[in-house]
């Protein structure tokens, strides 16, 4: 029986809803048990083209109804089901253990951390149409005015995802900014990149708006500070990073004041500490309107 | 007879443009507005010039059904000598009465200046036949009235039958003759500021389209019949003013304001002249343009002067009823 | 009285009336000089360095007379005041929400039964007219407090499946314009949420804060709760640069925010910033307009201007242009310029000598550029803009309120906050136009909308980026409504329930 030869396949940065290589043509290899695998190494280029993509396509994203938010939030858990022995294989194929869990915490199978992101878009997607009756609020203001506080997009937020827990990481960090109006820039996890590439391909096919998610694989480090001086860039939602990189992102908040929100120490199997509406409440700015209530 | 009658299209644009032609009001911001002039301290000299102002302003109103010559009569010496302490005190603007008590009124006045102003057009309801209501003021002005005070058809007006209403009030005006004429809104019946501004307008177009000039004063909108309530309001008066102020920005014609009833002590009545000045200016600050429709204001403000000039708290029999 | 001592030379006044001098009556004392409140007393300051002056003077801006020394608080006094809070902190942590509403609750009332006391020391230390800090700043002062008192024990249900907890000690630098009120913005909610706090009132302006730590020791709050460090932009980059400091929050400008911002990064301290605004108050043709015109007024000329939400730019529908610069004209001359004590008083004196100078560059910019000046009263510009705009003042800080049009959004005018009674008036055609000119701005404190028509105003609410629209209204604070601002002027809101956000950890 003569051996058939595989045909390898180039991982792609996810950006303006397109697969792009990266502007400058670079590549990272990542070692698998299965045998190297290539991926494109995002440069700052990538990254503003992400963001200019992202900007174009929010103002859209943000005047769907909640409901069909919620609605293309929870498709694309379908299609990440669909996707689950691809994923869990590549999960296991880089990290063999679904990463290195940290001291005090529950282990899990690569199949388990690909139940828990699906489990974890599809509890997102449920906020969509109720995160702002949580977080929002009518006001009983002392006088004859009608006042209410709603939540509205930040804008464009970068989602930075931890290194380990490559799939989990990115949708904890993804979900939140996406279901809330904002379109996203993910970093994904720079040592194991590759569920993430799958997972770009699982939103390209769930009928998400080409912009609103973009997903660049590459060295974080590197993009990093670039993505916290970029001026065009609302907010920022990270877990776990180190203090270095934590204070590299602050830095930035005085190039624009753009909002930074670090979820440190974050044990990202526990729902309970990752499934609540005070993930979207960073993300969200609260607009307060006044109207006078009279004939 | 009116061209109103004429119904159909043209009818309906037009009066579908009066609807749209006056500017919205906001009621809440309106009333805050309106508030902020109460805020105004008015002190010492500005206080005891500011009562004397409004005292010439007013208009001493007696509207009873048991009103009598004699209570006309005394009415009128109050008028021209309103506190018989202090001679230096302006005489009041006006008496207003009804038709009936007009001749009484105009022998009692005679050479003092002060004006007699009847209400007439079936006051107070206004629900006769035009040609009643017309002839109402024909005879009142026979008798020698001065000013005379009519009330809109609200019922027109609040059906939307806007011309019907225009029609009517030129058809006052030219029945009023050289008597100045008083359009009375009936704010209170109208309920909306929109509707109050929208009916000021109205009237302040119909009285200008007759084309009668007066050499003095001008024809005045007027809030209340007084047997309405609420009657005068602030911020009332303050949407008839911006009314007043936006015919007179466009077209150079100043129209007097009267508003009347509920305007019951001095300090009020130190507010609304504040509210005058800032929204007209000091020009609008004279019984020709603005006018107090009261009866029991004077005598508040008469026992405010007396305190300031004396230092002592009046009683109620210090001054005579009004 | 006589005819003549009462100004009326006829029995029939002719027209022309108008208001005579209406002084603020009531007299405050004011101690010759001020130390901290630190610990729950009032201490020296500590640590000045040789030769260094201890103290430095607060002066009345309306006369440029001293009112009181004050204290320059040196990184000492700051370790003192951290160290005070942290230490009260625990048990003021640990006592039940319950007890510690009781406390706020009662500076509330104190401050309700001070009220006339606490407005004219604000109005003597600000230049901000008697009619405001009477009728505005004081009564918002209690108000605050009575709100988050209420919070105190009710935590929980504020932040649904969470158990809040307090941050600490909250450092907290505050501006000059509403400075008592932004004192309780402060500290009510810190308070509340079980939080100690020093607090750093602005360099110009902190006579009330320091009747406010009286108050507060009235009303034996436990000692060193709140401290209150005073001092200029030194003690306050001290304070927030403070390890013992676990959330800063900073209302004042831009530059200064993001200079802390970026002072704390990495250090995990929580921060809150409310900054400037180049706010814009969109008017259309089917707008209630007199209405409309009031709140350009208040928009602009509430406070002298010097309010980080001022409407300061106003778009206007090209079809009533016109009428509405007309009207505003005409509103200008009704506006009252002068003594800051006079009840009648709409526009006081402007805060300091610095701000006047700011004013006076943004007025001479706009003339140089082309824009046409407007000014009260029908003052002719004549060929020194600024000179109609602050001639004829002997002296004291002051600024008549005035307007630009012509101006275009490039200009200087159009786009840098001036923080004065100074309105940049431009024109749109389309809402499209009006949204885009209106975001384009770094800043996104608040805006306003002026439409009769209901869909129209939500839908342009919906696209401002503001952290405040006000529809067919303007500048309306209320303890229940969250304030604050979306891009660059800061992050965080005060007030209403999402304001608590800034004191908690979850």
């Amino acid at each position: 029986m003569s051996e058939r030869m595989t045909v390898l396949k180039t991982y792609k940065l996810f950006i303006d809803g397109k697969f792009p290589r990266s502007e400058s043509g670079r590549s990272m290899e990542v070692r698998t048990n299965a045998g190297d695998v290539h991926l494109c190494r995002a440069s700052r280029k990538d990254l503003r083209d992400a963001v200019e993509a992202a900007r174009r396509a929010q103002p859209g994203w943000a005047r769907a109804t909640a409901y069909l938010r919620g609605q293309i939030l929870y498709r694309v858990a379908e299609m990440v089901e669909g996707k689950r022995r691809e994923l869990a294989e590549a999960i296991a194929a880089t990290g063999g253990k679904s990463a290195k869990a940290a001291k005090g915490r529950k282990t899990l199978s690569p199949e388990q951390e690909v139940t828990l992101a699906i489990d974890r878009l599809v509890h997102f997607a449920g906020w969509a149409d109720k995160y702002a009756q949580v977080l929002g609020c009518n006001n009983p203001v002392a006088g004859p005015y009608y006042n209410f506080t709603v939540p509205e997009p930040m804008g464009v937020v970068a989602a930075l995802a931890p290194d380990d827990r490559p799939l989990l990481g990115l949708v904890s960090v993804l979900a939140p900014a996406v279901v809330s109006g904002n379109a996203v820039v993910a970093v994904a996890s720079s040592t194991h990149p590759i569920p993430a590439a799958i997972f770009a391909e699982a939103c390209a096919t769930g009928d998400v708006p080409g912009g609103v998610v973009n997903i660049l694989t590459g060295d974080r480090s590197e993009l990093l500070p670039f993505v916290a001086s970029h001026r065009d860039i609302d907010g920022v939602i990270a877990i776990n990073l180190s203090a270095a990189e934590g204070a590299t992102l602050r830095k930035g908040v005085a190039e624009n004041l753009k909002r930074v929100s670090i979820h440190e120490g974050v044990d990202l199997a526990d729902k309970n500490t990752c499934e609540h509406p005070w993930w979207i409440e960073p993300l969200v700015e609260m607009k307060t309107m006044w109207h006078p209530a009279s004939v | 007879m009116g061209w109103w009658c004429e119904g159909g299209a043209a009818r309906r644009a037009l009066e579908s443009k009066m609807r749209t032609d006056s500017p919205r009001v906001d009621s809440v911001m309106a009333g805050e507005r309106a508030a902020s002039f109460t805020k105004r301290s008015i002190k010492s000299s500005a206080k005891a010039s500011g009562l004397r102002l409004a005292l010439s302003m007013v208009d001493l109103t007696t509207l009873e059904g048991k009103d009598s010559p004699e209570k006309a009569r005394s009415l009128c010496g109050k008028a021209m000598v309103p506190d018989p302490e202090d001679r230096t005190l302006p005489k009041v603007a006006a008496v207003c009465v009804y038709p009936n008590l007009v001749r009484e009124c105009v022998t009692a006045l005679r050479g003092s200046g002060v004006k007699v102003a009847s209400v007439a057009t079936g006051f107070p309801s206004g629900q006769y036949p035009l040609e009643v209501r017309l002839e109402d003021v024909r005879r009142a002005v026979e008798a020698g009235a001065d000013e005379i005070d009519m009330v809109i058809n609200r019922g027109a007006f609040l059906a939307g039958r806007y011309d019907e209403v225009a029609e009517e009030i030129r058809q006052t005006k030219v029945a009023c003759g050289r008597a100045h004429l008083k359009v009375i809104l009936e704010t209170g019946e109208l309920e909306t500021l929109d509707n109050v501004r929208r009916a000021s307008d109205l009237a302040i177009r119909a009285m200008s389209e007759v084309g009668v000039r007066h050499e003095h004063g001008a024809d005045f909108i007027k809030t209340s019949t007084g047997k309405v309530q609420p009657a005068a309001t602030m911020p009332v008066t303050l949407v008839m003013l911006e009314a007043i102020r936006d015919w007179y920005e466009r077209t150079g014609e100043r129209v007097g304001m009267k508003p009347a009833g509920g305007i019951r002590t001095a300090k009020q009545a130190l507010h609304y002249l504040v509210m005058v000045k800032e929204t007209l200016g000091d020009e609008w600050l004279t019984p020709d343009l603005f006018r107090f429709g009261a009866s029991a204001l004077c005598n508040d403000i008469l026992r405010q002067l007396r305190w300031m000039r004396t230092g002592v708290y009046a009683s109620g029999y210090d001054q005579s009823e009004s | 009285m006589s005819e003549k001592d009462n100004g009326v030379a006829t029995a029939t006044p002719k027209a022309g009336w108008d208001y005579a001098p209406a002084p603020e009556t009531v007299k405050v004392s004011i101690a010759a000089k001020y130390g901290h409140f630190i610990g729950g007393k009032f201490v020296p300051p500590r640590g000045v360095g040789k030769g260094e002056p201890s103290h430095f003077a607060t002066i009345n801006p309306a006369n440029e007379q001293t009112l009181a020394e004050v204290a320059q608080g040196t990184t000492a006094d700051v370790d003192a005041a951290v160290s005070a809070a942290e230490k009260a902190g625990r048990a003021w942590a640990a006592l039940p929400g319950a007890e510690r509403a009781k406390y706020i609750f009662r500076l509330g009332r104190r401050v309700q039964e001070r009220a006339r006391e606490l407005a004219v020391l604000e109005t003597l230390d600000s230049g901000k007219p008697i009619k405001e800090s009477r009728d505005v700043d004081v009564p918002l002062v209690a108000a605050h407090l009575f709100y988050h008192a209420g919070w105190a024990d009710k935590l929980p249900y504020a932040f649904p499946g969470r158990q809040p907890r307090p941050v600490g000690v909250c450092g907290q630098v505050i501006p000059w314009n509403f400075p008592l009120l932004m004192a309780a913005w402060k500290i009510g909610p810190a308070l509340a949420c079980g939080n100690t706090v020093v607090l750093k009132p602005a360099e110009t302006t902190p006579l009330t804060a320091l009747r406010l730590a009286e108050i507060i020791e009235e009303c034996e709050l436990p000692p060193g709760v709140v401290n209150i460090v005073t001092g200029d932009g030194r003690t306050g980059a001290a304070l927030v640069s403070h390890p013992g400091v676990a959330k800063v929050a900073f209302t004042g400008s831009t530059e200064v925010g993001k200079k802390i911002a970026g002072a704390t990064a990495g250090t995990g301290k929580k921060l809150t910033l409310e900054l400037g605004g180049k706010s814009a108050n969109i008017i259309f043709e089917d707008a209630s307009i007199d209405q409309a015109i009031e709140g350009i007024i208040a928009g602009i000329y509430f406070n002298q201007g010097e309010v980080c939400c001022a409407g300061s730019r106003l778009f206007v529908q090209e079809s009533i242009l016109d009428m509405v610069v007309r009207k505003l004209r005409h509103r200008l001359g009704s506006l009252r310029v002068g003594d800051p004590m006079d009840k009648n008083t709409d526009v006081g004196a402007v805060n300091s000598k610095q701000q006047l100078a700011t004013i006076e560059k943004y007025v001479r910019i706009g003339a140089e550029e082309g824009a046409d000046l407007h000014v009260g009263g029908g003052t002719p510009t004549g060929s020194n803009p600024w000179a109609s705009v602050n001639g004829g003042f002997s002296k004291g800080y002051f600024c008549r309120p005035c307007f630009f049009t012509g101006v275009q959004p490039a200009h200087t005018i159009a786009r840098e906050e001036i923080f004065g009674p100074v309105l940049s008036v431009m024109s749109f055609r389309t809402p499209e136009e009006a949204i885009t000119r209106a975001n384009n701005s770094p800043y996104g404190l608040a805006a306003g909308v002026w439409t009769d028509k209901g869909g129209k105003i939500f839908d342009i609410a919906r696209q401002l980026k503001a952290g405040v629209v006000w529809m067919n209204t303007y500048n309306k604070f209320d303890p229940a409504s969250p304030f604050g601002g979306f891009k660059e002027s800061g992050f965080g809101r005060e007030g209403g329930v999402q304001g608590l956000r800034g004191y908690v950890q979850l």
